[in-house]
Order: C-alpha cells, then structure tokens, then sequence
C-alpha cells in the first residue's frame, strides 16, 4: 500500500472527527486532494488558493536570503565600518560569516512567526470544524522579513497570537479580515513595545547587546538618521542593492523589484495598486521638494532633511517597496474593485512619504498608511460600486421616460 | 437596427473532443423521461397516471401555480413509472415509447396571421410555452407578463458546444414560422445573435433583429448578448428561446405536431468518436453514449461542461440540452499538486501554470477541483473573465448574505446561473458560484416575484 492510500485512509477514518482539519492540513500538503465538482460547472481551473499564496512566498526567498546575509553584514559593518565602493557581488557582503551571524538571528524568527501563528490557525480551524486556510502561509513569511532582526523571540509571538486572534481570527480568519495580519503584528509590536522598537537599538544585530559597552555600535536606519538630521552614509546604490539597516526584508529594492516583476508576470498581484502607490509617493516626494525648492522651509526645520531627499530616493529607502509590492497588494484587506486600486494605492504612496516626513518618532509611514487605507478600502469600493449602481437607475429611469413619451 | 456585440474579456475553454460534423440516428430509446427538475421554480401536478397512454404533445404535467402551462410528452407511449422522491417530489415520468409514432394534432397554423392572443394560447395548449424561458430569474416564462424584446442566441461559445450552423441547416421554414409567431407576442423586437463568420440559417429570416457576435465565452450566452443590446432593467421582463426549441415551434406551427426530434453533438474527451446524433428530447443516455465510451471512470453530462446537469447511464437527455458531454472523473490524488509546474490544465494565472504558453492548446480536462474551497480572497481575476457592467465578487457575497436590496441594486435581474460559470471556473477559492446565484435567484423569486 503506497502513501497515496495510507493517507487516504486516515481522512477516512476522520470523518466527522475533531482532528481532521488538521490533519487535511497536512494531507492536502502533500496530495491535492481527490475531490471532484458536484455543483455547478464539471471542470476547474488550475489555481487554487495553495498555489496563489505560494507564488507570493516563491520571490520571498531571495528576500529572505539577501537579509540573512545582509544582517550579519551590517553587524560587521558597524563594528569595522563601512566598506568603501561595495558591487552587489561584493564579496564584503557575500560570505559565509555573514550568512551566519544572520541565519542564527534569522532562523529562530522564521520558526516562532510559523509555530505560533499556524498553531493559532489550526486550533481556530479545529474549534470552528473548517479547513485550515493557507493565509497564514505568507503572512508568517512576511513577518520576519518586516520585524527589525534583534526583536526579542517571546516580543514576536505576542505580538502573532495579537495580530491572528485580534487581526483575523475574530473577523472569521482568512478572506474576512479588515486590516493585513503582518502588519497588524508589526504595528501591535510598535505601539506595545515603542522604546524598545524605535530609535538605535533593533535594527542592527547585537546592537542592543553591546549597548553601554566600550564596543557599542550604532544600529539605525537611514530613515532614523534623517529625521535627527543626521548625515548620510550610503550611496544610491547602496540603498537600491540593500545594504542599509532596516527590517529584515525591505532593504533590497533590487530584489524587492524583481520580486514585483514575478508577482506581475504570474498575475498574482495587482499591478494597479503598485504602479498607483508608485505614483502616490511619487507626488507627495516631488510637492516635499517643490516645498523645499520655493524656501518656504529652511535648513533649521526638523523636516528640512527628509523633505529635502529627492523624490525618487523615497522610493528606495525604508520599506516603502516592500509594502507596496508584498503588503499593499494583498487581495483581501485592499480595495476590491479595479478603479479603487487605483484610489487606495495612490494614497497609500501619497500617505507614506507624508508620514514619513511628518512623523520622525515612526519614520517608517508604508506601515501606517497601509493599514489606514485597509481600514478605508472598503469606504472606496462602496463609492466606485456606488457608480455602477447610479448608471443602473439612470438606464432605469431613461426606459420610464422614453415609455412614457412613445410608450 | 442591428449591432454587432464584440467581446473582449471572457475565456475560449479548449478541449479534446469537439463533434465531428457527422449525424447519425442514435439507437431510438426504449423509454422516455420527463424530469420536472429541468423546470426551475414550477410545481409539478401530474395529469396522467401509469398505464395511461399518450400521443406526442400531450400534456404529462402542468404547472401548478398556472394550470394553462403544460409539459409535453415528447413521444407516443404507455406512461410506466411515476418517480416520487422525499416528500412525494415528483422525479420524473417514464414514458415507454410506440414502435409507430403518434402525434397528437394541434392543427396546422399560419404564423402570419394569427393574432398574439391565439398564438399565445397555441403555444400553451400544445406545451411549447415550456421552450420560452424569462430573465429575471432564469425560469419558464410568466404567462402573464409581457417581454419587452425576445433574444435568441444562435451562436455557441461554451467548450465543445454544439454548432448551430450546422444542426439548424435546413431548418430555414421552421424557424421563420417560429419567430413570425413569437414576434407578435412582444411589443420590442426579436434579436438574434449569430457568430461574426457563421453561414447561419437565421441570416435569411425577416422579423428579427440580427446581431453579429465575435469574442471569447460568454459571447455566446446569451445573458451577455442581452446585457449589450437591451439590458434589463428593474420590472422588465426579456425572453430567451434557444435555436433548437424555436425549429420544435416552428414544426408544431407547420405541420400541427409537437416533433421532440432533435440533433445534438456528444463530445468530450472519453467519447471514441464524438460526432451528433439524432435523437429526441428525453432519450436515455444510455441510447446515445451506450458503447461508445473509452473505458474510464467517466462523468456523464447533459449539456456542456461549464453549465450541464451531471447524470449517469440510466439518466435522460434535458429538456433544454442539445449536447451531452462526457469527460473523465477526476477522483484522485496529485502529489504535490499544489505547487508542481502545470501544463496540462488550464489557468488564466501563469503561478507556474503554463496554459498561456500554449494558447491554442486543446486540453483533456478532469472533473477535479483542484484544489479544496475557501473563503474568497483573491480580487480582479474574475473581471478578466466576465464581460458584463457588473461587479461579480459583490453579487455573489450579497447572494451569500441574501441581503435583497443590495442584490438588486448590483444587477441581479440581469443574472442567470450559467454567466457566472466562468467566474466559477477560475475561481482559486473554489467557492460553487453558479449555486449561489442560483439560490439568490430563486430567493428573489420568492420574496419579490
């Protein structure tokens, strides 16, 4: 008897049982399963919700890999300084030391954010007798990559049983959430834990640890140092190869892009709402400059810096790509209708810089302002559906008249 | 004035096993069903019982809300069997046929002449109202409601779909008489659609509208051939006839006698050799696929694979349905199926699916899903496939959440199950998004009428 039928056995045996769920869990892991139509049309495309959520985790990896190394690379940087003119190949970046000193701190983030949540998911799944849903597949592979790499393990998996239960589970778990569950974990460990995530300590491995000692480095992030004024170090490529301090994934804009080009190619995303955010920030970058440009803000301002930073720049620093191409564009908690993803993803872009320039104690507003658009996406849907329906009573209303004159 | 419709968002579903354009006589069958289940929403009253004996066109039930409507007999014959299911439901009625066919006379009629009233009544005595279907609502024609336009669709886009151009060649007379009497039962007009390159029969007939169709499936539905020319708005009502209904009331109006003879395709991929056979309204299956399956575990369907009604070897022939489908089942477990590069089904995502490299491709679908139901997650693919102003996703959640205002606002009048199979074939999350509407529908039915 092979696998096929061993497993198929067991779900036998578990009709009606408690413990099926997760058990299909694992089982439709494994095999998709046998199951043929019995309403409605006889054939199915070959997509389904597994499929989907992989091809967002598949350009992830690189991500994740890149912040791996990236991670023990700014840990070194630190202590020894900055190598002078860096190549993407450069081999300062690509060895294994910094693989290491990144995958120990990387690894165990990756393990708590997937125990925790999928654990929550099945118990969920269990208690409410339904499948267990395959959201959890990217958001636990998101989290690690927008957490800054020195949060503490235990922060992490309060931060998760928040984010599931409070986030999505009380709205009736995947498909019915209102704000992106990754992000409402990065926003509850923000808001809970604010002196410890902001400011110098978290974004660079071991900083936190070597703080008061003779052998202190400084672990900020370029957006951090704008907004105290502080000089940049980084050169442009630098900062669109990614090797800057930040959250763990949203250094890489190089990566980041090729990982929008994937989403865009498999059409799994909605390139209405990247290219509107594009454009979003694009504006709000360009009305900062234009701003600094008239002299209507001098160089003592606290926001004379960030506003200073030309438009396009915006677009490569902090975790602006990394929201627009993997958070912005999650189908469930953006707007649902093709003309809102152009509204919702504009502001998105518009909202971010704004808050980025306006706000130095959260420097990073991708975060903010996406879950503040979730939170509107349906109000914009409501109007665009709004449209659809007025045309619909004016046709209504056109038929009666023309009835009534000829009629 | 007629108006080409051009398509551009939908889905052309290839697949093996298209109808070589050969007609045979399929084996005459034995015995005949009528299932009252092919008559969404009527209540079934019998008027026969077993043993009695009936000619062709005479009425085997009728409609209990409106005892004018009745269902025809589509052959001479002993009734035998009187299927009740739960609740004394009626299933079905088992008609064995004469060898030598009777018809019953319903009297030769000129189309031309008649006035709407004793058309009207014609169609009724003699069962043929049961071919006239309305939108809203998807079900038999409201007797005492008038259309404001009739639509036929004489262009098939559905996947192996039979070709009307061919099965309706020669048919030119009955046509013509069919659509000269249901034209005068509508103020509007009667608009037909052919396809932009057919040599249809309909070209030639006058008291219609002619449309030219091009574009993916739907265009062929005729939901989206209405929503282009004419569509409906709140308190209207529209009539659908299909091309093979409209050649059975066009012989009733020409030679007197209610002929179910028709010519349908048997496709698919688990036929030996598809081509069309004549055969009758009601036929056992079995006298149409029987021995000429290839050897698999095969599902059987009357109609086309996107809207068909799923039966087995002792199942019937549809009313309505001029093709019987038949495809492999697809019962069994893919290893890793989920994420495994895909060549061999069809997907409009290219999510390590490769249909897109391939896109005249016919492919050997199955009847698995897939992948396992979810909850809706993923937005914007269903538009690419469903060309009507009409926002899908929020339909159907207003349909789950049976919210009636909402479903109205959002253009549910317009709606019948079978333009939400698309949407239903593409959708990841595997949700049964014909049923839904289907339920809305009759929701709708029920509370607003």
């Amino acid at each position: 008897m092979g696998l096929k039928e061993k497993l198929h056995n067991i779900k036998e045996k578990g009709k009606g049982k408690k413990w099926l769920s997760a058990y299909s869990a694992f089982h439709t892991f494994v095999y998709t399963p046998n199951e043929t139509t019995h309403s409605g049309g006889h054939i199915r495309g070959a997509d389904d919700l597994k499929r989907t959520m992989t091809n967002v985790i598949i350009p992830l990896i690189p991500i994740l890999i890149f912040g791996m190394f990236n991670a023990g690379f700014q840990h070194n940087a630190a202590i020894n300084g900055f190598p002078e003119g860096m190549s993407f190949f450069s081999g300062n970046f690509w060895n294994l030391d910094n693989l290491y000193i990144g995958a120990v701190k990387l690894i165990p983030l990756i393990l708590v954010s997937y125990v925790v949540g999928l654990g929550i998911e099945v118990f969920f799944a269990t208690i409410n007798k339904h499948e267990v849903e395959e959201g959890y597949f990217v958001t636990g592979m998101l989290v690690p990559l927008i957490i800054p790499i020195d949060t503490p393990l235990w922060m992490l998996a309060v931060a998760i049983v928040f984010g599931v239960v409070i986030g999505k589970e009380v709205f009736g778990g995947t498909g019915m959430n209102i704000l992106n569950p990754a992000l409402t974990i990065r926003a509850f460990l923000f808001f809970a834990y604010p002196t410890w995530m902001s400011g110098d300590k978290v974004w660079v491995a071991g900083a936190n640890a070597l703080k008061g000692t003779p052998d202190a480095i400084s672990g900020e992030t370029i957006l951090g140092g704008l907004a105290q004024g502080k000089d940049l170090v980084y050169s442009t490529w630098d900062m669109f190869y990614g090797f800057i301090p930040g959250s763990v994934g949203e250094t890489s804009t190089l990566l980041i892009l090729l990982g929008a080009f994937y989403l865009l190619f498999t059409k799994i995303a909605s390139w209405r709402i990247m290219l509107s955010s594009a454009i979003g920030a694009i504006v709000m970058g360009l009305i900062f400059n234009g701003v600094v440009n008239a002299g209507w803000i001098t160089e003592g301002s606290k926001f004379y810096d960030l506003m200073n930073t030309p438009y396009w720049e915006h677009l490569i620093i902090g975790g602006f790509a990394f929201g627009v191409v993997f958070m912005a564009t999650d189908p469930v908690t953006a707007s649902q209708t093709n003309r809102g993803k152009w509204i919702y993803g504009f502001l998105i872009g518009f909202i971010s810089i704004m808050i980025r320039v306006f706000n130095p104690a959260y420097p990073e507003g991708v975060m903010l302002a996406i879950l503040l658009m979730n939170v509107f996406s349906p109000t914009i849907d409501h109007y665009v559906i709004q449209g659809n329906i007025k045309r619909r009573l004016k046709r209504l209303k056109v038929q009666k008249i023309t009835i009534k004159n000829y009629g | 004035m007629s108006k080409d419709i051009q398509i551009k968002k939908g889905l052309d579903i290839k697949l093996k096993g298209e109808a070589e354009k050969v007609t045979e006589n399929a084996v005459s069958s034995n015995i005949y069903t009528l299932s009252p289940a092919d008559f969404h929403s009527i209540i079934p009253k019998l008027s026969v019982k077993v043993g009695i004996k009936l000619k062709a066109g005479e009425s085997v039930f009728y409609n209990k809300a409106n005892e004018d409507m009745k269902f025809p007999s589509p052959v001479s014959g002993e009734v035998v069997d009187i299927i009740r299911g739960d609740k004394r439901k009626l299933l079905a009625i088992k008609i064995q046929a004469d060898k030598e066919q009777q018809y019953f006379d319903f009297g030769v009629k000129d189309a031309k002449t008649m006035k709407a009233d004793e058309i009207k009544s014609h169609l009724l005595v003699s069962g043929c109202w049961s071919f006239i279907k309305q939108r809203p609502y998807d079900v038999v024609a409201d007797t005492e409601k008038e259309p404001k336009a009739i639509f036929i669709s004489a262009y098939a886009s559905a996947p192996l779909a039979a070709d009307y151009d061919y099965v309706l060649a020669g048919k030119e007379n009955e046509l013509q008489a069919a659509v000269t009497a249901l034209s005068k039962l509508t103020s509007g007009k009667v608009h037909v659609s052919v396809g932009k390159n057919s040599n249809s029969p309909f070209a030639k007939l006058n008291d219609i509208t002619l449309h030219k169709v091009s574009g993916p499936h739907p265009s062929g539905n005729v939901g989206t051939q209405i929503a282009k020319i004419d569509p409906i708005n709140k308190g209207e009502v529209v009539w659908i006839v299909t091309p093979q209904d409209l050649v059975i009331i066009g012989e009733l109006l020409l030679t007197g006698k209610f002929n179910a003879e028709r010519i349908i395709a048997l496709a698919g991929s688990s036929v030996e050799t598809p081509k069309y056979y004549k055969t009758k309204i009601g036929a056992a299956i079995n006298s149409i696929v029987g021995g000429k399956l290839k050897k698999e575990e095969n599902r059987i369907i009357s109609g086309n694979v996107l809207t068909g009604i799923a039966q087995d070897l002792k199942g019937v022939l549809g009313y309505y349905d001029n093709m019987v489908t038949v495809i492999p089942e697809g019962n069994d477990y893919e290893f890793f199926g989920w994420i495994k590069p895909i060549f061999n089904k069809i997907s409009i995502s290219r999510a390590l699916t490769f249909s897109w490299l391939f896109p005249n491709k016919k492919f050997d679908l199955n009847t698995n899903t897939n992948g396992e139901h979810r909850a809706f997650v993923v937005t914007g693919i269903y538009e690419e496939v469903f060309p009507l102003d009409i926002y899908p996703i929020q339909l159907l959640k207003s349909c789950m959440y049976k919210d009636l205002d909402e479903m109205e606002q959002l253009g549910m009048y317009e709606v019948a199950p079978e333009d939400f199979a698309l949407t239903e074939f593409v959708c990841v999350s595997k949700q049964p998004h014909q049923e839904i509407i289907r339920k809305g529908l009759d929701l709708m039915l029920k509370e607003i009428g």
